[in-house]
């Protein structure tokens, strides 16, 4: 994956931006985590927060403007979050304010700073910081120009003191009652300290702009002008922000403090001869990418304080902390129990997914979540920026399969019981029996195959009689798993073979069973007329209606991940149970946004504890039963215990059977579905005679091995191929205390264990396990 | 596990207890020199479920992420 790839996709994900306060905020105080402060009690960590961002927490906390309120969420409820009653809270309620600070060592240059208000001051403590020598030039006889203004209540003078206590720790010389001018009662020229100083911070308020003449280019309304990012004036030495460029009308401290801040940067890059505009973006008030929902969030107005001068009580401040919504996006993470599982979100997994295909040598930590996905792109659907980690996982599981680096373990399984589905023992092409050509063929599917083979015997039925022209059939897998498993050059061959047998049969338009395949085919094969049955159904009408009075029942419709853009298909489900008399309820998460199933993208193949969690989370959705119109989700909700519906059990009824009770096939049982389902067609269908199998012998395996076999991924087929090799190479173990012989047989690349017994009528299976080492003797 | 194999496990062609030897067992190109039981005549090698379930699909899973 090219980093660039990588880059386009982080860029998707807003969860790392900044939160509207902090955007809003032209020093980007960290007023979210001074909240989270809050509630935790850790007032001091609160206290750090507000200093990293502002070298005067004591004032600022009291007499900040707050243009954090600009982009709160709360506003869009009730009212913006008061940040400045949390932060005064903070202050007043550390016992012992220490200030962390680095400074670095002293350096060769000089700093001039006119005009001592808290703008001028932020430049100085900045600078100072780096190490410049400082010296500040001010008009009147104190430091910090009009916050004397504010009264005592507002702001104690003794939070003034202890802030500009920190000027007395930095190389800052200050000069009072020294006016700056190129006048001539002006003490200092403008010009002079140009010439003796390496750079100028202009800041000296909005009083008597005009009378100072400057010497420097102003704009018609005789505003100095200056460059908005680096704070530059016609002077290239000479820097300017405050009061005296925002004027007297649009005043505003933290501004003030912001301009002092990035006069210093500039300064800093110009002394350092650097650019001084490269990497400036996000510098002051900007709107924010952050998306937060809120919806459902209860309206509940700013707390006030009893006592406005004393501040926010504890309580108080915990209840407005409370407020706050901690904005954050996740709404992907919302959704998906994947994307949950790994507690982080897409911009984090996008950067793990790219170190993971980087490393050399190593162990590859991010397999597991890559190969967990489902691919199911409901995270795109619900992302503000539409980005889809079911292609990434996609893609990287391509590139691993590709460098040989993808766990063999992984898909193994699922891949082998594909390949059953395209060997001769499923795969079936053929014309309808009496035609030579073919006006339709119907691919039902693997799965569908596998659990409900009785249902594909009958919709074949009902598709001949309907449909003129002869129906064709094509028995296989599309390569689904393939696809998902990162298997290129599987995926194109089975897909290869599917359009030589439908070349074969002569190109007609093909009829899906299941909505996977009908996506496929779809991407796949665009020469290719492609409809599901259920947009069929719902268009011939459906076969006759045995019973005459059903019970009508009220049934949850769970979409196909799948098709979740197949409008069409998915109204005609809706239309075909309303035709069989039955009443929809909608799930919350339906159409485009329906979840998967938990067996997408071999999910439950990859990591059955999150697929788990999938289902279990799918089928709490509702207390109604479930109708599926695939049969990996039916079987997958039924198994856990939901009562589930394929839509083929409600048009095809069998008498006497609860059919949404019934639990899935195993995997053995499924691929001998769709083996006898091949020899039944050809039977009853085509008249033909099949030869029988030649290593069948009888298998006894008592329920809970049948469990453990299913858990461990073991077929009864491999079980067989284990005892047949045990009894005719002899080779076996006899464990003497329990009459029992264990043998292990490797069919392809896992080596199978299994201990059993003999009977007259053929082997009971105790047990059986399997690895993948290999044994070199 | 080891008493149970000493005590009631035998090769069932060669009719004697297992003992144990080395055995290379390998996976994705790595070998492994282990001690396991097996048959001291016709060295057909016994794999407990303890083991394959346990340190060897451990062994397996480091394999496959490295």
């Amino acid at each position: 994956m090219e980093q660039k790839v990588l880059r386009e996709a982080e860029k998707k994900c807003v969860q790392e931006e900044l939160p509207g306060c902090s955007a809003s905020c032209p020093v980007h105080v960290d007023a979210r985590g001074i909240v989270a402060a809050v509630r935790k009690g850790d007032c001091k960590v609160g206290v750090q927060l507000l200093h990293n961002m502002v070298p005067f927490p004591r004032i600022i906390s009291r007499i900040c403007d707050q243009l954090c309120h600009g982009q709160c969420k709360r506003q869009e409820i009730d009212e913006s979050i008061g940040i400045n009653g949390l932060e005064q809270y903070c202050i007043d309620n550390s016992d012992e304010v220490f200030l962390k600070m680095a400074q670095l060592p002293s350096r060769d240059k000089k700093v001039a700073i006119i005009g001592g208000g808290l703008s001028g001051l932020t430049a100085a403590v900045e600078l100072g910081k780096k190490g410049y020598t400082i010296v500040i030039f001010e008009a009147t006889d104190r430091l910090g120009g009009n916050i004397w203004e504010y009264s005592v209540n507002r702001l104690p003078r003794q939070n003034i003191v202890d802030d500009f206590a920190l000027l007395k720790k930095l190389p800052i010389t200050i000069n009072f009652n020294a006016p700056v001018g190129n006048e001539n009662y002006s003490t200092l020229s403008l010009n002079n300290l140009c010439a003796t100083f390496d750079a100028v911070y202009l800041a000296i308020g909005c009083a008597n702009l005009i009378s100072v003449h400057l010497g420097l280019v102003c704009d018609e309304k005789g505003d100095i002008e200056i460059d908005a990012v680096t704070r530059v004036t016609s002077n290239p030495k000479v820097f300017a922000g405050g009061s005296l460029i925002l004027g007297v009308d649009h005043k505003s401290i933290i501004t003030s403090i912001s301009h002092g801040k990035r006069a210093a940067n500039s300064m800093d890059r110009l002394l350092q001869n650097a650019s001084l505009t490269g990497s400036r973006e996000n510098e002051g008030s900007f709107a924010t990418l952050l998306y937060t929902n809120v919806d459902g969030v209860e309206p509940q107005v700013r707390t006030q304080s009893a006592d406005p001068d004393a501040g926010y009580t504890a309580e108080e401040a915990l209840e407005e902390a409370n407020r706050c919504l901690l904005c954050e996006c996740l709404e992907c993470v919302k959704v998906c129990e994947y994307l949950a599982h790994f507690r982080g979100y897409p911009r984090r997994y996008v950067r793990e997914v790219y170190n993971n295909l980087s490393i050399v040598m190593g162990i590859h930590h991010a397999n597991k979540m890559i190969n967990a996905c489902n691919l199911c792109g409901l995270c795109e659907q619900v992302c503000p920026g539409n980005l889809n980690m079911g292609e990434i996982c996609r893609e990287a599981r391509h590139l691993m399969v590709g460098r040989g680096k993808m766990p063999p373990a992984v898909h193994d399984f699922a891949l082998r019981d594909m390949l059953f589905s395209n060997s001769k023992t499923f795969v079936l092409s053929k014309h309808q029996p009496g035609f030579t050509t073919s006006s339709a063929v119907f691919f039902p599917g693997c799965q569908l195959s596998a659990s409900s083979p009785q249902h594909v015997n009958k919709m074949y039925q009902f598709l001949r009689e309907k449909i003129t022209g002869g129906v064709g059939l094509i028995l296989g897998c599309c390569g689904v798993p393939a696809d998902w498993a990162g298997q290129e050059n599987l995926f194109k061959e089975t897909l290869y073979n599917i359009k030589e047998s439908w070349h074969k049969l002569g190109a007609p338009r093909v009829i899906t069973g299941c909505p996977t395949c009908y996506s496929v085919f779809k991407r796949e094969f665009p020469e290719m007329v492609v409809e599901s049955i259920w947009t069929l159904l719902d268009r011939i009408g459906l076969p006759d209606q045995i019973e005459e009075n059903i019970a009508p029942l009220r049934l949850a419709v769970h979409d196909t991940c799948t098709t979740r853009h197949e409008t069409k298909l998915q109204q005609s489900i809706r239309s075909i149970l309303h035709k069989l008399g039955h009443h929809v309820e909608e799930l919350k998460n339906s159409h485009e946004i329906t979840t998967c199933c938990g067996y997408g993208g071999l999910m439950q193949f990859a990591n059955k504890e999150i697929a788990n969690k999938v289902i279990n989370k799918r089928i709490a959705e509702s207390h109604h039963d479930y109708l599926t119109y695939c049969a990996m989700c039916r079987d997958n909700f039924a198994n856990q215990g939901k009562r589930t519906y394929h839509l083929l059990d409600l048009i095809f009824k069998i008498e006497g059977q609860d059919l949404a009770g019934q639990k899935g096939p195993g995997y053995s049982e499924r691929q001998e579905n769709r083996a006898r389902l091949k020899t039944t067609l050809l039977k009853e269908v085509w008249g033909e005679t099949v030869d029988k199998e030649e290593t069948n012998i009888a298998l006894m395996i008592p329920e809970h091995v049948r469990n453990l076999m299913e858990e461990r991924m073991i077929l009864k087929a491999d079980v067989a191929k284990v005892i047949v090799h045990g009894e005719s190479t002899g080779n076996k173990f006899k464990n003497t205390e329990k009459d029992t012989y264990i043998a292990y047989f490797k069919p392809i690349s896992v080596t199978y264990w299994v201990e059993y017994s003999l009977q007259a009528d053929g082997f009971v299976v105790h047990n059986s396990y399997s690895h993948r080492l290999e044994i070199k003797g | 596990m080891d008493k149970q194999v000493q005590d009631a496990i035998i090769c069932n062609k060669c009719r004697i207890p297992l003992t144990l030897g080395k055995v290379t067992l390998s996976y994705l190109g790595s070998d492994f020199p282990v001690e396991l039981y097996k048959c001291p005549q016709c060295s057909l090698v016994f794999i407990p479920e303890e083991l394959a379930k346990g340190k060897m699909d451990q062994v397996e899973k480091a394999l496959e992420d490295k």
